[in-house]
């Protein structure tokens, strides 16, 4: 493609016959005049100063290493819970303060005595050292190319087919047993990620919502109007004692249960479908944002809307949850929910769609 | 056999001379083993350049060996593990709570460990200064074109240590199992699944199961300390080998050429200034985490999925990134039964693309100038106005993305309105970076033409004088020959031509489209809006012979 593009536009080499037109090399205002001739500093001419600067140097090494005892010091007398009032950081870890402080001091010390001495004492005559072409000549070239033949050639890699052909292919199917022992970092995906635990729940077995904050279930007054409760499923037949924290899979569960429960007064609900998945009001909605994930806890009870406060997602819970801002792509899921004879909110089935973020295989 | 007689002959005498002591003595003996005479003959007295811009890649260094240092002594007392513990140590206001063993552990290197929360709060600050140092490192050598041949696999080397250290950084502040945390890995998580065909899968292998599990911190912690870490330390050896191999770039300036390297030389001076620095570099970041806190993890309690606080962030590296997620529209594709998270798998594969795009420039820019020679004089930015202009565009978009990241707290802060910060945002990902690639050219084409000014018609002396006719003049003085020769030591290309339509046989000639690209964009380069062309020795011949100013 370059072959027929002139390579004569490139411009001459630097330091290789300054190009500067007709100008003879000799008047060219512009040639290079060379090193400039080396200044002495006052430490080179000035043994007083030279010395002034010794001390100087010495004595950021002595400093350093009193700040060093300084943090042996501390470590040993200060109480790690004390804490100081020191200006103008506040109320702080003592300890930390002093620890940090000291070990600072006893570093910064031994780099700026260093600095300062090459800086003062060290030649400052600069040097200039010959390059090099990064790239061989032509003739270590050529013999590395003939090696390389004589190698090739005499491993009969090219000419014995067979050999090679085997190779690679027992070179492609060796890694594959490292593949194949991945395979028990986790499990399928399956039907894992359309379910959570409200499945237990049926019309003869429901599952009460249980109030996350005092771990009680609820009755639909128990909702104010206007607020935002958080919910969790209470006993079933798989969880007698309902989910709690102790349980061994309560992050796991938590992660796809969580509910959030908002009242508004039935006139308010825009959506007739989601109305009636609710009762008297109350809509149970998927506290898990379809965003990627993080739990919706901001509600503007004025607008019904809820924000999650990860990437600001807002849903209009009068709406089915309706995604009117952010970067989600789909509602909230709600969960049907109803009471039982005692009057207590209960759902008696699962979600009809996935919680959480959306995946490959989600059917909605 | 005459070895029965010969075995008795005492060793030949070396011909090395004596060693005059102990130090010589021990150099010779490992000399006779490594080597090392061999080794220490170029580089012992190796020149190193000086500019205050070669500090930068040594920031990265040192922070790098500061986060190696405080963060194998955070694995004495570190717990990677998921299992549960109930909360009963020095910090009262968690006390009896449920959480797993890593936060449990953290707050007791936190509160308990003496000094632990210091190295704690080094290794965090260490990481946050590393990867900025990386990332101005990677600035300096971008604007001064030193990716340019033979560097363009240093260059490569380079942009790897950055993406890993971006990964790395999460991984590490991903570990304590805080709220913040896990509320990050949930984001992660979410991602995941928004990776067509394969996204549950992977997200099921990456947990161990179901979110969260227990399975990702122990796994991440063998990311963070051991994979990651391992790959980086081999990437940065080799970096270090091919800075020594190819020596330091140096800017244009008298005695400077590209067959040489000025300044002065490892043996004392750099082993000083160099070593000197790196205590530098540790000392103020000791002092650093003595007064400023970083990643207070004790105040967001342990991570539950239900849970988040408000104003989550990431670390800044990771904010554009952030920027991406927040910003994009909330597409989805659902049919056939499968659901394409394209609000989410966009910004995903953007992350990595807008990095790369910095990343596969240098060869972009050798294949516009066909340039195949070795390049060790520094250009000015100025003098690269494509360049620089599209560096420039690049950290703007970097830039709006990541206040696309924080726009919740720019909206509480500045009380803005957050959809309208995420509209601008939107609209400004695309404008924005134009408009600075236009302001920034233009920018650096006026540098030039003062550049050429000083030269041909010398620097302003401040010296008013009064002309018999009455005239105002500013007495102008030349500039000394070395400057002269600085401020025209670049070299400027030539826009490349399109063969002629027809070969010397009069046979019309096929020119296919990347030469037909090639072509245009060397005319974008080096053409006439590209660059103002370098003033000749003529020129100055001609204004300062003698027909006074104009």
């Amino acid at each position: 493609m370059s072959q027929d593009m002139s390579d004569d536009k490139l411009p001459q080499a630097h330091g290789a016959g300054e190009g500067h037109g007709d100008v003879a090399a000799a008047d060219n205002p512009f040639a290079d005049p060379g090193l400039p001739p080396h200044e002495p500093r006052r430490t080179d001419i000035d043994e007083r100063a030279a010395k002034r600067a010794e001390r100087q140097v010495s004595l950021l090494f002595i400093v350093s290493m009193l700040a060093t005892v300084g943090f042996i010091a501390s470590y040993v007398a200060i109480d790690p819970s004390k804490i100081v009032y020191v200006f103008p950081l506040g109320h702080i870890n003592a300890l930390n303060f002093a620890l940090g402080m000291t070990l600072g001091v006893a570093l910064f010390c031994i780099g700026a005595g260093a600095v300062h001495w090459a800086r003062t004492l060290m030649s400052d005559v600069e040097i200039a050292d010959d390059r090099h072409a990064i790239e061989a000549d032509d003739d270590v070239r050529a013999d590395v190319i003939q090696k390389f033949k004589t190698g090739a050639a005499e491993s009969g890699f090219g000419r014995r087919k067979m050999i090679r052909n085997t190779l690679i292919g027992s070179m492609a199917l060796v890694p594959l047993s490292g593949v194949v022992l991945l395979r028990d970092l986790g499990p399928l995906p399956e039907e894992k990620l359309d379910v959570t635990g409200w499945k237990e729940a049926t019309p003869t077995n429901p599952i009460r919502l249980i109030n996350m904050n005092t771990n009680l279930p609820m009755k639909a007054e128990d909702i104010g109007v206007g607020s935002l409760t958080f919910a969790k499923p209470g006993p079933s037949a798989l969880r007698p004692g309902g989910l709690q924290e102790s349980d061994e899979d309560f992050q796991e569960a938590i992660a796809t249960d969580a509910l959030m429960l908002v009242r508004l007064q039935p006139t308010d609900i825009k959506d007739p479908q989601s109305a009636a998945l609710g009762f008297e009001g109350v809509l149970a909605y998927s506290k898990i944002c379809t965003h990627v994930g993080c739990p919706i806890s901001l509600y503007e009870q004025q607008t019904h809307h809820a924000l999650c406060p990860c990437h600001q997602s807002t849903f209009d819970l009068s709406d089915g949850a309706r995604v009117i801002f952010g970067p989600a792509g789909h509602p909230l899921p709600q969960l049907k929910i109803t009471t039982d004879a005692s009057g207590y909110l209960i759902a008696t089935q699962d979600f009809t769609l996935p919680v959480g973020p959306s995946f490959w295989e989600r059917n909605a | 056999m005459s070895s029965s007689a010969s075995a008795k002959t005492a060793a030949p005498a070396s011909t090395r001379a004596k060693p005059a002591n102990k130090a010589e003595a021990a150099a010779d003996y490992l000399d006779g083993r490594l080597g090392i005479y061999s080794l220490a003959k170029s580089n012992l007295r190796k020149i190193f350049p000086d500019h205050w811009s070669f500090m930068l890649g040594e920031i990265c260094l040192y922070t790098f060996i500061i986060i190696i240092l405080t963060g194998v002594y955070l694995t004495l007392f570190f717990k990677p593990s998921m299992g549960e513990v109930v909360y009963n140590g020095s910090y009262a206001p968690l006390n009896g709570i449920r959480m797993s063993e890593a936060y449990a552990s953290t707050l007791n290197i936190s509160f308990e460990v003496r000094g632990g929360l210091l190295i704690r709060q080094i290794h965090h600050w260490a990481a946050i200064v590393f990867v900025a140092a990386m990332f101005v490192h990677m600035m300096r050598v971008f604007f001064t074109g030193a990716f340019r041949k033979p560097r363009e696999i240093n260059w490569i080397f380079g942009f790897l240590l950055l993406f890993l250290g971006f990964f790395d950084g999460f991984l590490g502040y991903s570990l304590p199992d805080d709220l913040l945390s896990g509320t990050g890995i949930r984001f992660m998580e979410g991602a995941i699944l928004a990776v067509p065909l394969v996204g549950t899968y992977i997200a099921m292998f990456l947990f161990g199961g179901q979110f969260p599990g227990t399975d990702i911190v122990p796994r991440f912690f063998t990311i963070h300390v051991l994979l990651i870490p391992g790959v980086m330390l081999g990437l940065l050896v080799a970096h270090l080998i091919l800075v020594f191999y190819h020596k330091h770039t140096q800017w244009a300036g008298p005695g400077r050429t590209e067959k040489n390297v000025v300044g002065m030389p490892l043996m004392p001076v750099y082993m000083a200034k160099a070593g000197g620095f790196f205590f530098l570099v540790f000392g103020i970041i000791a002092a650093m985490s003595a007064i400023a806190s970083v990643n207070p993890v004790w105040a967001y309690g342990p991570y539950r999925p239900d849970q988040v606080s408000t104003d989550a962030q990431p670390d800044w590296y990771m904010g554009f990134a952030e920027g991406l997620i927040r910003v994009m529209p909330g597409w989805e594709i659902r049919a056939w039964g499968h659901t394409l998270n394209l609000g989410v798998f966009i910004p995903l594969m953007l992350f990595p693309l807008v990095l790369l795009m910095i990343a596969v420039y240098p060869f972009i820019e050798a294949w516009i100038t066909g340039d195949k020679r070795e390049h060790h004089i520094l250009d000015r930015p100025r003098n690269a106005p494509v360049r620089t202009a599209l560096g420039a565009a690049w950290i703007s978009l970097y830039l709006v993305l990541l206040s696309g990241g924080g726009n919740d707290l720019i909206a509480t802060h500045f009380h803005l309105s957050l959809n309208d910060i995420t509209y601008f945002v939107r609209v400004g990902s695309f404008v924005v970076p134009v408009i600075v690639y236009f302001v920034t050219k233009r920018w650096c084409l006026g540098l030039q033409r003062r550049d050429k000014d000083k030269v041909l018609h010398g620097r302003e002396t401040g010296v008013i004088k009064r002309l018999p006719h009455g005239e105002f003049i500013e007495v102008h003085a030349q500039l000394p020959q070395d400057k002269l020769h600085t401020l025209t030591a670049h070299e400027q290309y030539e826009p490349v031509e399109l063969p002629a339509e027809v070969d010397e046989n009069g046979v019309a000639r096929k020119v296919g489209l990347m030469t037909k690209t090639r072509a245009k964009l060397s005319e974008g380069y080096f053409g006439e809006h590209g660059q103002i062309p370098k003033p000749t020795a003529e020129e100055h011949q001609e204004i300062t012979s003698g027909h006074g100013h104009h």
